[in-house]
C-alpha cells in the first residue's frame, strides 16, 4: 500500500479537501449533539422523582413508540389518524392560507409602497390590525364562515398577511433613488419599470416578510386547530392532553417544532433560488 | 472676453447667447427649508455650443449637482429656464444621458443587460439583433467586450463607471452629463478613464457637461471651465477658456506654459477669491 501512496500526484492545495470538510462538519455538529444529550439528561433527572407530573424522555419514547412513532401513516376513523396525516392536514391549511396571504400581501405591499396616498390611507389601518393576536380573529372568522375549516384558513391568512404587506411596502419605498433616476432618464415604460427595476429590488424584502409570515402561520395553526377541532396536529395535542396522554403531547410538540424548522428552511431555500448570489 | 496675459476669461456680466445649443438662462433654485427659503443658485447664466466639452468646478455644496439636475430634468428651476435647442427642459429623457455620481448599474443585470435595457426602452421597434449589436459595440468602445456577462458586483469601480458611460453613449444623447464620474476612483484608474473619455468625446463629438473637483482633469478635457462662486446664492463666477490644441494628450498639455498659468488662475479663484471662510 505504501508504494501506492508514493506514486500518487501531490494533492492540489486549492482543491476541496474532504478530510478537513468532514472535520469542519463534525466540529459544527458535536456541540449541538452534546447540548441535546445534556438537555435530555436534565429532563430525565427532573422527571424521574416519584412526584414528577411530566414523563421523562425515556418514558415518552416507551409510551409513543407503538403505534405513534412506528406507524405515522395509520388511517383510522374520524380524527384517529397517524401523525403524518395530522401534520399533513395542518400543513394543507397553512399552505392555502399562506399562499393567499402571499398573493394579496405582495400586491397590497407594492400598492402601498408605490403610492403615497395609499400609504397614508392604509398604513395606519395595517399598523393597528397587525397587532391583533391571531386567535382574536377566530370568533369573527367562525361567525362569518360558519365552518371550522375555512375559519382556520382565514386565521392563517390574516396572521401571515401583515409582515408580507409591511416588508414589501418598505422594500418598494427603499428602492435606491439611483435606480429610479436611471428608470426616469431611460424613460422606462411602467411595465418595464415594474419587471426590471421594482420587482428585483424588492424581492429580498418580500422574502423577509414571507419568512416571518411562515413562522407566524405555523404558530397560529396549532392554536387555531385546538379550538376548531378536526384532523390536525393542534387538535391532536389538545385531544391527547384531555385523555391524559402527556407523552403523546410531547411527541407532537417535537414534531411541530421540527416541521416549523423545515418550513423556515424551505422559504429560505426558495429565497436563495430566486435571489442567486448575495 | 477679457485678456489677462494669454488667459481668456469670460466674466459673469457677459451677455448670454440666447440661441446657443444649450442655454441656462438666468436660473435660480430656492429650496424651502424649516428655517426659511434657502437660495442655492441665484441667476446662473451659461450657454454651451454643440459638441463642446464644459467642466464645472466649485466648492462642495455650492449647487453644481443642483444645476446639472436642472439640465437633466430631475429638478425644475425656481426661476429662469434651461433650453436645449430652444426647447425648455421639463423632464428627464434619453437625449440628456447622465452618468451618476454613484454607480447606478442595476445589480441584478449583467453589464450587457444594463446597456441593453436603455437601448430597448429608447428604440423598442428596432430589431433585437441590431439592439444587441449596439450594446456590444458600446461595451467594446469602453474596452469591456470581455466583461459583457459579468454582474456589477464582479466589476471594479473603474469598470462600472465605464459601463455607465457606455450605457449613456449607446443612446446617442445630445448632451452627456457627468457628475464627478471619477471621484471615487484611484488616481491611476482615474487617469485611464479621463484619457478614454477624451478619446470617446473626440470620436463622438457629443456635448459634455461634467462636474469635477479636479482642476487637472478639467484642464485636460474641457474647452471651457466654469468656476462657480460659493453658496448660498451661488452663480457662475468666471469661465476660463482652455485653448490647448486638440487632439490633446496629458504630457503635451502639462508641458505647455499656459497649463500653469491656467492652473494658478483657477486655484487663485477657488482658494483665494472664493475661499471657504464659513464652516461647511
Ligand atoms: N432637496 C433639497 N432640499 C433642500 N436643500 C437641498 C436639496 N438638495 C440640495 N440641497 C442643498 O443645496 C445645496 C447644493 O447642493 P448640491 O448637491 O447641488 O451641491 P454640489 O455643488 O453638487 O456639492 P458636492 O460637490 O458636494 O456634490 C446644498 O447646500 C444642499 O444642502
Ligand atoms: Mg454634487
Amino acid at each position: 500500500m505504501a508504494t501506492n501512496i508514493s506514486t500518487r500526484p501531490r494533492s492540489n492545495p486549492y482543491a476541496p479537501n474532504w478530510g478537513s470538510k468532514i472535520i469542519k462538519a463534525l466540529t459544527n455538529f458535536v456541540p449541538t449533539l452534546v447540548a441535546i444529550v445534556v438537555f435530555l439528561l436534565i429532563w430525565q433527572l427532573l422527571c424521574s422523582g416519584p412526584n414528577a407530573t411530566l414523563p421523562g424522555p425515556i418514558q415518552v419514547l416507551q409510551d409513543t413508540w407503538d403505534p405513534l412513532i412506528i406507524d405515522p401513516f395509520f388511517q383510522g376513523d374520524g380524527t384517529d389518524q397517524g401523525l403524518f396525516w395530522q401534520l399533513a392536514a395542518s400543513l394543507k391549511r397553512v399552505a392555502i392560507g399562506y399562499f393567499l396571504a402571499a398573493i394579496v400581501g405582495i400586491a397590497l405591499g407594492i400598492l402601498v409602497g408605490v403610492s403615497t396616498i395609499m400609504f397614508r390611507a392604509l398604513d395606519p389601518i395595517f399598523q393597528v390590525l397587525r397587532t391583533i393576536p391571531p386567535l382574536a380573529w377566530l370568533p369573527i372568522s367562525l361567525a362569518a364562515m360558519r365552518d371550522a375549516q375555512p375559519a382556520a384558513i382565514f386565521v392563517i391568512f390574516i396572521t401571515a398577511i401583515w409582515p408580507i404587506i409591511i416588508n414589501t411596502g418598505v422594500g418598494v419605498q427603499n428602492i435606491p433613488q439611483d435606480y429610479n433616476n436611471v428608470a426616469k432618464v431611460l424613460q422606462l415604460s411602467k411595465p418595464k419599470y415594474f419587471v426590471k427595476v421594482l420587482l428585483p429590488a424588492t424581492v429580498p424584502y418580500i422574502f423577509t416578510g414571507l419568512k416571518i409570515a411562515i413562522g407566524l402561520s405555523w404558530l397560529a395553526i396549532v392554536a387555531a386547530e385546538m379550538l376548531t377541532g378536526g384532523v390536525g396536529i393542534g387538535f391532536f395535542i389538545w385531544d391527547a392532553y384531555n385523555s391524559g396522554a402527556i407523552s403523546e403531547v410531547i411527541l407532537a410538540i417535537l414534531y411541530v417544532g421540527l416541521v416549523g424548522l423545515l418550513l423556515d428552511k424551505l422559504i429560505t431555500f426558495i429565497g436563495k433560488l430566486v435571489l442567486p448570489e448575495d | 472676453m477679457q485678456t489677462l496675459s494669454n488667459i481668456n476669461v469670460q466674466l459673469n456680466d457677459a451677455p448670454l447667447d440666447q440661441d446657443a445649443f444649450l442655454v441656462i438662462d438666468n436660473v435660480s433654485k430656492v429650496y424651502p427649508t424649516p428655517s426659511g427659503p434657502h437660495v442655492v443658485l441665484d441667476g446662473v447664466n451659461l450657454s454651451v455650443r454643440e459638441g463642446e466639452f464644459v467642466c464645472i468646478i466649485g466648492h462642495s455644496g455650492c449647487g453644481k449637482s443642483t444645476l446639472l439636475d436642472m439640465v437633466s430634468g430631475f429638478r425644475q428651476p425656481t426661476e429662469g429656464q434651461v433650453r436645449l435647442q430652444s426647447e425648455p427642459i421639463v423632464k428627464p429623457g434619453p437625449d440628456r444621458m447622465v452618468v451618476f455620481q454613484n454607480y447606478s448599474l442595476l445589480p441584478w443585470f449583467t453589464a450587457f443587460e444594463n446597456i441593453y435595457l436603455g437601448i430597448d426602452s429608447v428604440w423598442p421597434d428596432k430589431p433585437k439583433a441590431e439592439k444587441e449589436a449596439i450594446a456590444r459595440d458600446h461595451l467594446a468602445l469602453v474596452g469591456l467586450a470581455e466583461a459583457a456577462d459579468k454582474k456589477p458586483k464582479q466589476l471594479s469601480g473603474g469598470m462600472k463607471q465605464r459601463v455607465c458611460i457606455a450605457r449613456a453613449l449607446a443612446l446617442r444623447p445630445q448632451v452627456l452629463i457627468l457628475d464627478e464620474p471619477f471621484g471615487a476612483l484611484d488616481p491611476i484608474t482615474r487617469e485611464e478613464l479621463q484619457e478614454e473619455l477624451l478619446k470617446i468625446w473626440t470620436e463622438h463629438q457629443v456635448t459634455v457637461l461634467m462636474i469635477t473637483h479636479d482642476i487637472d482633469e478639467a484642464l485636460l478635457l474641457a474647452d471651457r471651465l466654469v468656476m462657480m462662486t460659493n453658496g448660498p446664492a451661488a452663480k457662475v463666477g468666471e469661465i476660463l477658456e482652455i485653448s490647448f490644441p486638440r487632439p490633446r494628450n496629458r504630457s503635451r498639455v502639462m508641458e505647455s506654459p499656459l497649463y500653469y498659468e491656467l492652473r494658478n488662475y483657477a486655484l487663485d479663484f477657488l482658494y483665494r477669491r472664493c475661499a471657504h471662510d464659513d464652516v461647511e
